[in-house]
């Protein structure tokens, strides 16, 4: 056994598991393609252990290795990359439409309503459907922030350094993100299922 | 007085950091009168939870598929 760094265990690595298999999933939409890149990004770490820096910066250094395992698989089934490149960013989409969500003066634009039972709709199989549909109808870029920090569980400056985004354009995104996608399920699922039961009721 | 705007801005940094004593003490008091940015704040939360159960569900349905 090679000696290697104290500040790199097993452990240590380990922990980042679970958030490099989130990563990978969102980019491979397999999960053995995914627990395969994740393997070899780990056991790829250990053996180049002397290379890394700072403790600091593991997480990013890991998904630094993963990036490229993601990038061999699809150099190896010779296909397109389809799914979502993390790196590409389209700068300026959705730059206005905050604006539809509250007037001039900052008060709402219609704005918020009451919802019954969020809970509940976690257990139903359409509530998923729907969340999805809101999920893929945010601008692309915005999307790709959101779901690096709420699907995968990056940090906020993690976030930045992958996309490139400044701290304070991230604050704008996450917040037009949430004011978006909370719209939408309202719209598409929370009115929905309240008009369902009025009519029900009448 | 902050208006809805940012006070629903400081909801979601809020999400993404700590916030100060006095940023979350206007948050606390703005969202006591106004029922829709308090909305707004449950909501976001339940958004993150949705994002995790979302991430979960993508997986489950994936095992299902291979």
């Amino acid at each position: 056994m090679p000696n290697k760094p104290d500040q790199l265990s097993e452990t240590l690595l380990a922990e980042h598991r679970p958030v490099l298999f989130r990563y990978a999933l969102l980019q491979l939409r397999d999960n053995e393609l995914a627990d395969d890149a994740v393997q070899e990004t780990l056991l790829a770490a250990w053996q180049s252990a002397a290379n890394f820096a700072g403790k600091a910066g593991l997480r990013t250094w890991l998904i630094g290795i993963l990036k490229h395992k993601i990038a061999d698989h699809w150099r190896r089934s010779n296909r397109e990359v389809v799914t979502t490149d993390f790196d590409q960013i389209d700068n300026q989409d959705g730059e206005a439409d905050e604006e539809a969500f509250f007037m001039n003066n900052g008060h709402w634009n219609a704005g918020p309503t009451t919802w019954n039972d969020p809970e509940a709709a976690l257990k139903q199989q359409e509530f998923w459907t729907i969340y999805e549909t809101c999920q893929n109808n945010l601008p692309p870029k915005m999307a790709k922030v959101f779901m690096l920090r709420e699907l995968v569980g990056l940090e906020a400056e993690e976030v930045c350094r992958e996309t490139g985004l400044s701290e304070a354009n991230y604050w704008v995104t996450m917040h037009r993100a949430r004011l978006r996608l909370r719209e939408c399920l309202e719209i598409r699922w929370f009115n929905q299922s309240k008009a369902k039961k009025e009519k029900r009721h009448a | 007085m902050r208006s809805c705007r940012d006070i629903t801005a400081l909801v979601s940094q809020g999400l993404d950091k700590k916030l100060s004593f006095s940023e979350r003490l206007a948050i606390k008091v703005h969202v006591m009168m106004c029922s829709r940015c308090r909305n707004f704040q449950s909501q976001s939360q339940f958004i993150r939870k949705a994002a995790q159960g979302y991430s979960e569900q993508l997986r489950n349905r994936l095992d299902k598929k291979s």
